[in-house]
């Protein structure tokens, strides 16, 4: 097993791994951002209070934050390992008929990465460590961070914000389309007849996934900036 | 038709390279690249010049000795195909063809055109095999093998070891061609005995030969002249993880 | 005659391989870590030769030019390897593969050897499988059986068409085994330039490293020669482009004898020259002929298109000539009346040295997709070599040069006339006598390397234990090497004016012109004239770019291309003093009235074995009469 952790599959299985992980973190993230679309807010409010508080996520927090880490991590190292694989370049550039995005996880995570730190400051910092008007559904008896206000003034406020959200979910689009299919390689769950099947199921993913991030700056450049 | 080379030469391993344009006329459709080549070298030899050197010899895809890689693609045009079969009316009259060595830390330039493909030899010995002596073997019916995993296995061992995988990934990996050799004999019954620590050893022997890892572009099984599918680096990496966490060390 | 000791054991046919092992002598384990063996060549007879010796215990070294022992062109046969199993119930024996074989190699090769190659073969089917070669297999799980050229009985297994790749892989992995295991040292990327002999027994060899250009020696107890045929001595034939004579060849200088040096197969299936700059022709299997009819236009300088040539104007040639047999008549036969018809003015294509071999019948009849069920992979080639699809429009096909028959003369022991030196698989010329069946080269490769050389080997070796490993700067190694760097030198100091392989090509010309599908005294003896021309031209015009301490592949074909001149008047001579017709020999002065082979049982029923008499004298001739006690000697007929 220690042999594991050094090996090149050992360490691929941890991108996998890692990989998953987060996309299943992007599902629930989606879903409560899915409800910025309806109402007034409330229900945005009392679902991103709820996730902020309940106990489970705070433990789930540090270990999304390790898998962000070790995805980021072990990305960085094979990418290095695999570039000192090949020292000399060809002078033509591989033609070889493949997807982009397969050749470029690396760039499009780092764009990723890029976004994320915007994202992170926009909204996560802003929480946690900065001041959030507080508002109260029940007549004042709890109040809560209307995040609501947040995300509605970002997108309202400032139309480029918009489309850099947009821009950062067409990284996650190009990135999830092979990611997803890829970390099933990788554990071995593929064979002939489930190639082609994952690959169509990552499409989907990454569409709703990439489609649904996008819609929420859309919808608000639409309804209030346009 | 006339032809423009842009080739890349190098003297030995030592040695630093670099391309060499050459002009070529009166190049039959008809021909084969390698007679191309053949024919250029003839008139080099006539000039005094020093004629490129380059691998081939079934001329069949078979043999796995060609190792071009032509205007960005192991193999040149064409799918499915090796060097030797590859003819001329794939090129346009007039047109630059650049032809340069398989590009790997673990497939060093020999010279010109020629790499050593060693490392290939060195994963095969390091589990590539069924650990059997010549009059061991047990009659070959007592065995049965679907024939379902037979043609699959099969399918995998068509590999000539050309390196046109290692070529064609962007991180030099060898995974498709550890991977075809691994399913192969992981698929039979014969080979299922010592199918771990053939998975564990192989893959031991490829990291420390400087190949890179997989990243699943699919580059490997677009060039591989034999279409060797990447359906068996998914078997490679389930035998793999397989191995690590039920073997005993 | 007094040299020629065959030494073929007492007793019944059927029981000589058996007693014979049990009486061999053998070494203990212990003693075979002390013994050394050199293997050079690394196809479907040597690899299994060194992994089976390094198994039982001896240090083994293995050399091939190739970059890795997995190349010997071993890997590009196709149909598949015979065995005598009974598998399908149709009557298949030990005794029926045997005088298959003999009657197929038209009654000119030895019967003991041949029946051991038959014993054997099943053994091969089950290491081959117990080593992981995916055989094709029934639904049932068991092993699948083809039919193949010329018998009755079906005992071909196959990997699709890839045998010879699979049964290769099967013995390079067993080699890679042993390498790993640190007893056998693998030397590839090195040519073979001379064998060592020190006190009449063979005792190294000296060899190029290709990549270094360094000249080196190396020390054996035995040395196993498994170098293949040498096909390539037509230039164009469906060996690969390095496959050589020259390891047979020097050898032969050593005084090793060559036995019936002029059997070479002539395949009638293979594509066409398409050009001039043609480096190798390429095998479509016999099978096609299972559906393919052969044709040509009737009239001379048809030039249409072979679609717009109506039904009336075609010539079915060999239905027309062998009605019982047509288009499945032998490779010889088919090959000789293409050859007739092109000669004539009938052939096709832009050289005129191509018959159609046409599916449309068979398409019609069958559909496409049946049709590429049994040829698809074939098709395919064939499309990609010539850009025309064989659905649509007739193959164009031509004969050419394809096996060796004749080979380093070897006794009941595969060891050839200098002891400790042997000569296995196609390299020797033992099992195919005149022709050889489909299927069957594999198999005896296979069987010498597996099965055979290590028991006979090791009976050599027994009398070789307290033998100290002979220096390397022993005066005999220092010989050799000075003797084979004049050589190289001497290729570089000509410079001339012409090229190795354009020498290559006339050598080529000549030898297909005069000594292929067709030979008489008149060709031959000119042949014999053109060929001393040839070489007097190659040593005084040759062209060699470079220099020894290098890659240097111009340097590499000229070696090649100097013995295979000599190998040619050794071949001429032989099919010169052969004057009758027997398989792929075909002497015009030997034919009945029908145009068919003249066997001549009563003077020729004799291996000839060729023993070198110096530089450009004639070869002395020795006899190993020929006989047979366990088959009756018959005429073959296709009509």
């Amino acid at each position: 097993m220690t042999k594991f952790f050094t090996s090149s599959i050992g360490q691929k299985f941890f991108m996998s791994i890692t990989g998953l992980f987060l996309m299943m973190f992007l599902v629930v993230h989606l879903t409560i951002n899915s409800l910025l679309l309806f109402g007034d807010g409330s229900l945005f409010n009392i679902a991103a209070n709820f996730m902020s508080s309940n106990i489970i996520m705070k433990v789930i927090e540090p270990i999304l934050a390790l898998g962000f880490i070790l995805h980021i991590l072990y990305a960085s190292y094979i990418t290095l390992k695999n570039r000192m694989a090949r020292p000399q370049n060809y002078l033509v550039a591989g033609k070889t008929n493949v997807s982009w995005a397969s050749k470029n996880m690396y760039i499009l995570g780092g764009l990723i990465f890029i976004f994320l730190v915007i994202h992170l400051a926009n909204f996560f910092w802003k929480v946690k460590f900065g001041t959030v008007a507080a508002i109260s559904y029940d007549g004042g008896e709890t109040e809560l961070h209307d995040v609501y206000a947040l995300v509605a003034g970002l997108f309202k406020g400032w139309w480029w914000y918009d489309v850099l959200y947009i821009i950062g979910a067409i990284f996650l689009f190009l990135h999830l389309t092979h990611g997803f299919w890829s970390a099933f390689q990788t554990i071995g769950w593929d064979n002939n007849k489930w190639m082609s099947r994952l690959k169509v199921i990552g499409y989907i993913y990454s569409i709703i996934i990439a489609g649904g991030f996008a819609l929420i700056p859309l919808f608000f450049l639409i309804k209030y900036v346009v | 038709m006339k032809i423009k080379l842009n080739i890349w030469k190098q003297a030995n391993a030592k040695a630093k390279g670099k391309f060499e344009k050459y002009e070529l006329d009166g190049v039959d459709e008809e021909m084969s690249f390698l007679e191309m080549l053949d024919s250029l070298n003839e008139k080099l030899i006539k000039e005094g010049k020093e004629p490129v050197a380059y691998e081939h010899d079934c001329h069949e895809a078979i043999c796995g000795s060609c190792s071009l890689y032509i205007n960005g693609r192991p193999h040149g045009p064409g799918d499915v195909i090796a060097t030797c079969q590859m003819h001329m009316r794939s090129f346009k009259d007039g047109e630059t063809i650049t032809v340069e060595p398989w590009r790997a830390k673990s497939f060093p330039v020999l010279k010109d055109l020629i790499v050593d493909r060693d490392a290939f030899d060195k994963l095969m010995a390091a589990g590539g095999f069924i650990s059997i002596d010549a009059g061991q073997a047990p009659d070959a019916n007592a065995n049965l093998v679907s024939k379902i995993d037979a043609d699959k296995a099969f399918d995998a061992a068509a590999c000539i070891g050309c390196g046109a995988c290692v070529a064609a990934c962007k991180n030099s990996s060898a995974m498709l061609f550890v991977s075809a050799k691994v399913s192969q004999l992981a698929l039979l019954p014969q080979g299922k005995i010592e199918a771990k620590r053939r998975a564990l050893n192989m893959v031991a022997k490829m990291d420390e030969l400087g190949f890179g890892s997989c990243t699943n572009t699919g580059a490997c099984e677009a060039e591989c002249p034999k279409g060797i599918g990447i359906d068996f680096i998914a078997k490679l990496n389930r035998e793999y993880l397989c191995a690590s966490f039920t073997e005993a060390e | 005659m007094s040299k020629l000791d065959a030494k073929i054991p007492e007793g019944p046919l059927a029981e000589k391989w058996t007693k014979y092992k049990a009486s061999m002598k053998l070494v203990s384990p212990n003693n075979r870590k002390k013994l050394d063996i050199i293997v050079v060549g690394t196809g479907i007879a040597g690899a299994p030769a060194a992994a089976s010796l390094a198994e039982m215990g001896y240090n083994v070294k293995v050399f091939c030019f190739q970059d890795s022992a997995r190349r010997a062109h071993s890997v590009a046969a196709q149909g598949g390897i015979n065995a005598s199993r009974n598998n399908k119930n149709d009557g298949d024996s030990v005794y029926r593969l045997f005088y298959d074989m003999i009657k197929g190699g038209d009654f000119r090769a030895r019967e003991a050897n041949v029946y051991r190659a038959a014993e054997v073969s099943s053994n091969i089917i089950d290491q081959l499988t117990a080593q992981g070669v995916p055989f094709a297999r029934e639904y049932g799980g068991t092993l699948a059986n083809r039919t193949f050229g010329g018998v009755q009985v079906s005992r071909t297994f196959y990997a699709q068409g890839q045998t010879g790749q699979q049964v290769l892989l099967g013995g390079y992995s067993a080699l890679k085994r042993q390498v790993g295991l640190g007893k056998v040292k693998m030397f590839s990327r090195r040519q073979m330039l001379d064998v060592v002999i020190i006190d009449g027994k063979a005792r190294g060899i000296i060899t190029r490293n290709l990549v270094s250009g360094e000249i080196e020696r190396h020390a054996a107890h035995a040395v196993v020669l498994a170098t293949g045929g040498y096909g390539t001595i037509y230039y164009l034939s469906t060996l690969a482009v390095q496959s050589n004579g020259s390891a047979a060849m020097q050898a032969f200088r050593k005084g090793a004898f060559f036995g019936n040096p002029s059997f070479i197969q002539i395949h009638p299936t293979c594509i066409p020259v398409l050009n001039e700059y043609q480096s190798k022709l390429t095998l479509m299997s016999e099978s096609l002929r299972n559906d393919g009819r052969i044709w040509v236009p009737k009239s001379k300088d048809d030039k249409r298109k072979p679609n717009d040539i109506p039904e009336e104007d075609r010539d079915y040639f060999l239905e027309r000539r062998y009605p019982a047999f047509g288009n499945l008549v032998p490779r010889d036969v088919a090959s000789r009346a293409a050859k007739e018809r092109c000669d004539n003015g009938f052939g096709v294509g832009k050289t005129g040295l191509a018959v159609y071999l046409d599916f449309s019948v068979a398409v019609g009849k069958q559909g496409e997709k049946v049709i590429n069920g049994k040829y698809g992979n074939l098709f395919d080639m064939y499309e990609k070599i010539t850009g025309e699809s064989p659905y649509k429009t007739p193959m164009m096909i031509y004969p050419a040069g394809h096996y060796t028959m004749g080979g380093l003369w070897v006794d009941y022991n595969l060891q050839t006339t200098i002891p400790g030196l042997f000569a296995i698989g196609e390299a020797n010329f033992s099992d195919h006598g005149a022709n050889r069946l489909g299927a069957s080269s594999l198999m005896q490769g296979a069987g010498d390397g597996y099965f055979i050389a290590p028991y006979t080997v090791s009976n050599y070796l027994a009398d070789e234990i307290s033998t100290k490993l002979p220096s390397t700067d022993s005066p005999e190694f220092v010989e050799a090497e000075n003797s084979a760097k004049a050589l190289l030198d001497k290729f570089l100091s000509i410079n001339g004016t012409q090229t190795a392989t354009s020498f290559h090509k006339r050598l080529g010309n000549i030898m297909w012109n005069f000594a292929g599908m067709q030979r008489n005294e008149e060709g031959l003896k000119k042949a014999l004239g053109m060929i001393a021309d040839l070489k007097k031209e190659f040593w005084s015009d040759l062209k060699i770019p470079g220099k020894t301490e290098e890659i240097n592949q111009e340097l590499e074909k000229a070696s090649r291309v100097a013995d295979f001149i000599d190998l040619a008047s050794l071949i001429v001579t032989d099919a010169l003093n052969r004057k009758e017709s027997c398989g792929a020999h075909f002497r015009e002065e030997s034919m009945t009235e029908g145009g068919e082979a003249l066997r001549i049982d009563d003077q020729y029923s004799f291996v000839a074995a060729w023993e070198y008499q110096g530089e450009d004298k004639e070869p002395k001739l020795h006899k190993e009469e020929l006989k047979f006690e366990n088959v009756e000697v018959k005429v073959r007929s296709y009509k």
